[in-house]
C-alpha cells in the first residue's frame, strides 16, 4: 500500500508526537521524540524495537494513560479527535474501548481473576453497546466470544482455568466488543510459544481484514519486539530506537529484499537465530541522557563525524543509510 | 555428566507433569530441550537443577546419585549448577542493586571476599555497564535485568548451566547477546548446557543436539 495512491484517510495520524517525563531534580527523560506515522483502515503497522525504547510509552500516550509527570507535544488524530489534548472524560467515554480496542500484553493479568469470562464479556457489552436485557446480553457476549474464536464451552471458566492462548482470545474478544476502528496490540505475543504466536498473530490479522462498520477494515497498531510475528502479519514496519522512529518501511521490502536501510534495523534483523545470530554491539543509550546527534552512532559501524549532528528527517533517520546498491554488493 | 533416569515429577499427588523421562547431558555438551508451553519441560529443568524433588527416578551427577534436593542438597552439588529463568523480574529480589544480585551466590557460600573481582570480570562478559550495576531491578529494562541474572548464574563458575526459556521475553539483539555470553563462558570453561525452550530455530542454532519433548515420552 503506497502512501501516495492511498485515498482513504488514515484511521490514526500521528505527527510530531513527543513524550517527556519530568523527574525529580529537574531531569527530563525523552521517552518518545517526534514520532510521525499513519495507520490506514485495513492496515497493520508493526512498531518494533528493543525493550525500553519507548514503544509502550507511545501506546500509553495514545490511550491517555501516561503518569502525571509526563508532558506530551505534537498531535495524534483519530477521526477528528486529538488524543493528546482530549480530556479524561472524553477519553473514558468515547475513546477507550470505543475508538481504540486494546489487546493487552499479558491477558491473564488483564482479566479479572474472580469472575468468569462470560460475566466480563457481558459487562463489557453492556458498557460499550446499547444492548440491554439479560438474554440479549448473553447472546451478544456469545457472539463476541465467537468473533475472537473463543470456544463457547469455556465461557463459564475463570481466567486461571484458561491456557495462555485462550486467555489471549478472551482479551481479544473484549477488545473487539466496542467495534473500534483502531486496534492497539501491546506485545500481544510475549511469552507464548511459536505455534501460539502464529495463531494469535493470524487472528489479529483476520480482525484487520474483516470489514468493520462502514465496510472498511480495522486498523491495527501492533507494538512488539517479536520480529517473526511482525513479519507474519504487518503491512508496514516502524522501527523505534531510543524514542525515535528511525525507519518506516514496507514490510515485504523490510523483511525480504532489499532489506532494511537503517543500520539499526539491519542489526536487529541480523540478530535473529535464522539469520546471522550476532547481537548489535553495546547497549541502547539512556533515555535521560541522549546524545545531540544520532543516538545509534555509538553502536554503529557506519558512523562518521557527520553522525554528531541530528539525522535528517524522512523515512530513514540516518546519515549513512544502506542503499539498494549496497545490498547487491 | 548429568543423567536423568526415568524421572517422574509433578506438584500434586497422582498427577505427575513429567512421566518416566530420561535425558543425558555429557560433559561440555549443549542439549536443547524443545517442547510447547505447558508440556512439563520447565519442571524437568527444575529437577535437573536440583530445584524440584522428583516423585521417582534417579538423577546422577558425575555418576553419583543425588539424594537430597533444594536447600538440603550438599553445597558442592548445588553450586555445580547455574540457572537462568524465563522471567527475570520474578527471579530477582527487587530490593537488591544488580551488584548484590550478582554477588548473592558468592556471599551465600561464604566467598564474599571474591565479590569485587568477580563483578569486575563478569560485568563486561554479560554487557553491563558500571552505572547499571548500582541500580535496583525496577530501574532497568527486562533485557538488562536478564543480563544480571545470567551473571548471577555464572558467578560460581558452574559446571552445568540450565537456561529455562532464557530469551523468551527478550528482543532479538539482547537474545543473541546473551546466547553469545553463554557460549563464550562454555568455550572458556567447558561447562555443559541444558537449554529449555519452544523456539526450534533458536535451539537448533544454539545447541549441539536438540531433543524434542515428544521423543522423550
Amino acid at each position: 500500500m503506497s502512501a501516495g495512491l492511498d485515498v482513504t484517510p488514515p484511521v490514526l495520524s500521528v505527527r510530531g508526537l513527543s513524550v517527556r517525563f519530568l523527574m525529580p531534580g529537574g531531569r527530563r527523560v525523552a521517552a518518545v521524540t517526534d514520532a510521525r506515522f499513519d495507520v490506514a483502515p485495513g492496515e497493520c503497522l508493526a512498531l518494533i524495537g528493543e525493550s525500553g525504547c519507548g514503544k509502550s510509552v507511545l501506546a500509553s500516550a495514545l490511550l491517555g494513560l501516561l503518569p502525571g509527570n509526563a508532558r506530551t507535544a505534537g498531535s495524534a488524530l483519530l477521526g477528528g479527535l486529538d488524543l493528546l489534548t482530549a480530556d479524561e472524560r472524553t477519553l473514558a467515554r468515547t475513546v477507550r474501548g470505543r475508538l481504540i480496542g486494546l489487546v493487552p500484553q499479558s491477558p491473564a493479568a488483564h482479566l479479572t481473576p474472580v469472575r468468569t469470562v462470560r460475566s466480563q464479556l457481558e459487562e463489557t457489552v453492556a458498557a460499550l453497546t446499547a444492548t440491554r436485557g439479560r438474554a440479549a446480553l448473553r447472546a451478544a457476549a456469545e457472539a463476541a466470544a465467537e468473533r475472537a474464536a473463543f470456544p463457547a464451552d469455556h465461557l463459564d471458566r475463570h481466567p486461571h482455568q484458561l491456557s495462555g492462548g485462550l486467555a489471549q482470545r478472551a482479551a481479544t474478544a473484549l477488545a473487539l466488543v466496542g467495534d473500534a476502528p483502531l486496534l492497539l496490540a501491546d506485545e500481544p505475543t510475549t511469552g507464548l510459544d511459536r505455534d501460539l504466536v502464529d495463531r494469535t498473530a493470524d487472528e489479529l490479522r483476520r480482525h484487520v481484514d474483516e470489514p468493520g462498520e462502514g465496510g472498511r477494515g480495522r486498523a491495527l497498531l501492533m507494538i512488539t519486539h517479536d520480529l517473526a510475528a511482525a513479519e507474519r502479519i504487518a503491512d508496514r514496519v516502524a522501527v523505534m530506537y531510543a524514542g525515535r522512529i528511525v525507519e518506516l518501511a514496507d514490510a515485504a521490502a523490510f523483511f525480504g529484499s532489499p532489506g532494511p536501510r537503517h543500520p539499526y534495523s539491519r542489526g536487529l534483523l541480523q540478530a535473529l537465530p535464522d539469520r546471522a545470530f550476532t547481537p548489535i554491539p553495546g547497549m541502547p543509550p539512556e533515555l535521560g541522557d541522549l546524545p545531540d546527534g544520532c543516538a545509534f552512532a555509538a553502536r554503529c559501524d557506519r558512523a562518521t563525524d557527520a553522525c554528531a549532528a541530528p539525522p535528517p528527517p524522512g523515512t530513514v533517520a540516518c546519515h549513512h543509510p544502506h542503499v539498494p546498491e549496497d545490498v547487491r554488493a | 555428566m548429568l543423567e536423568l533416569r526415568s524421572i517422574t515429577a509433578g506438584y500434586a499427588r497422582n498427577a505427575p507433569v513429567v512421566r518416566d523421562v530420561s535425558l543425558t547431558v555429557a560433559p561440555g555438551e549443549s542439549v536443547g530441550l524443545l517442547g510447547p508451553s505447558g508440556c512439563g519441560k520447565s519442571t524437568l529443568a527444575r529437577v535437573a537443577a536440583l530445584l524440584h524433588r522428583p516423585d521417582s527416578g534417579t538423577l546422577l551427577l558425575d555418576g553419583e546419585p543425588v539424594r537430597r534436593w533444594r536447600h538440603r542438597a550438599p553445597r558442592e552439588k548445588r553450586t555445580a549448577f547455574g540457572v537462568v529463568f524465563q522471567q527475570a523480574r520474578l527471579s530477582a529480589d527487587p530490593r537488591l542493586p544488580l551488584t548484590d544480585l550478582i554477588a548473592e551466590p558468592l556471599r551465600a557460600t561464604g566467598r564474599g571476599d571474591e565479590v569485587p573481582g568477580r563483578i569486575a570480570e563478569l560485568a563486561p562478559v554479560v554487557g553491563l555497564t558500571s552505572d547499571l550495576l548500582t541500580r535496583r531491578p525496577h530501574e532497568v529494562s527486562d533485557g538488562q535485568l536478564q543480563r544480571a541474572c545470567l551473571a548471577r548464574a555464572l558467578v560460581l563458575r558452574p559446571r552445568l548451566l540450565v537456561c529455562d526459556e532464557m530469551t523468551a521475553m527478550l528482543d532479538a539483539s539482547t537474545a543473541a547477546a546473551l546466547v553469545a555470553a553463554v557460549e563464550d563462558y562454555r568455550a572458556a570453561t567447558g561447562a555443559a548446557l541444558l537449554a529449555v525452550g519452544h523456539d526450534r530455530t533458536l535451539l537448533r542454532r544454539w545447541c549441539d543436539r536438540t531433543v524434542a519433548w515428544d521423543s522423550l515420552i
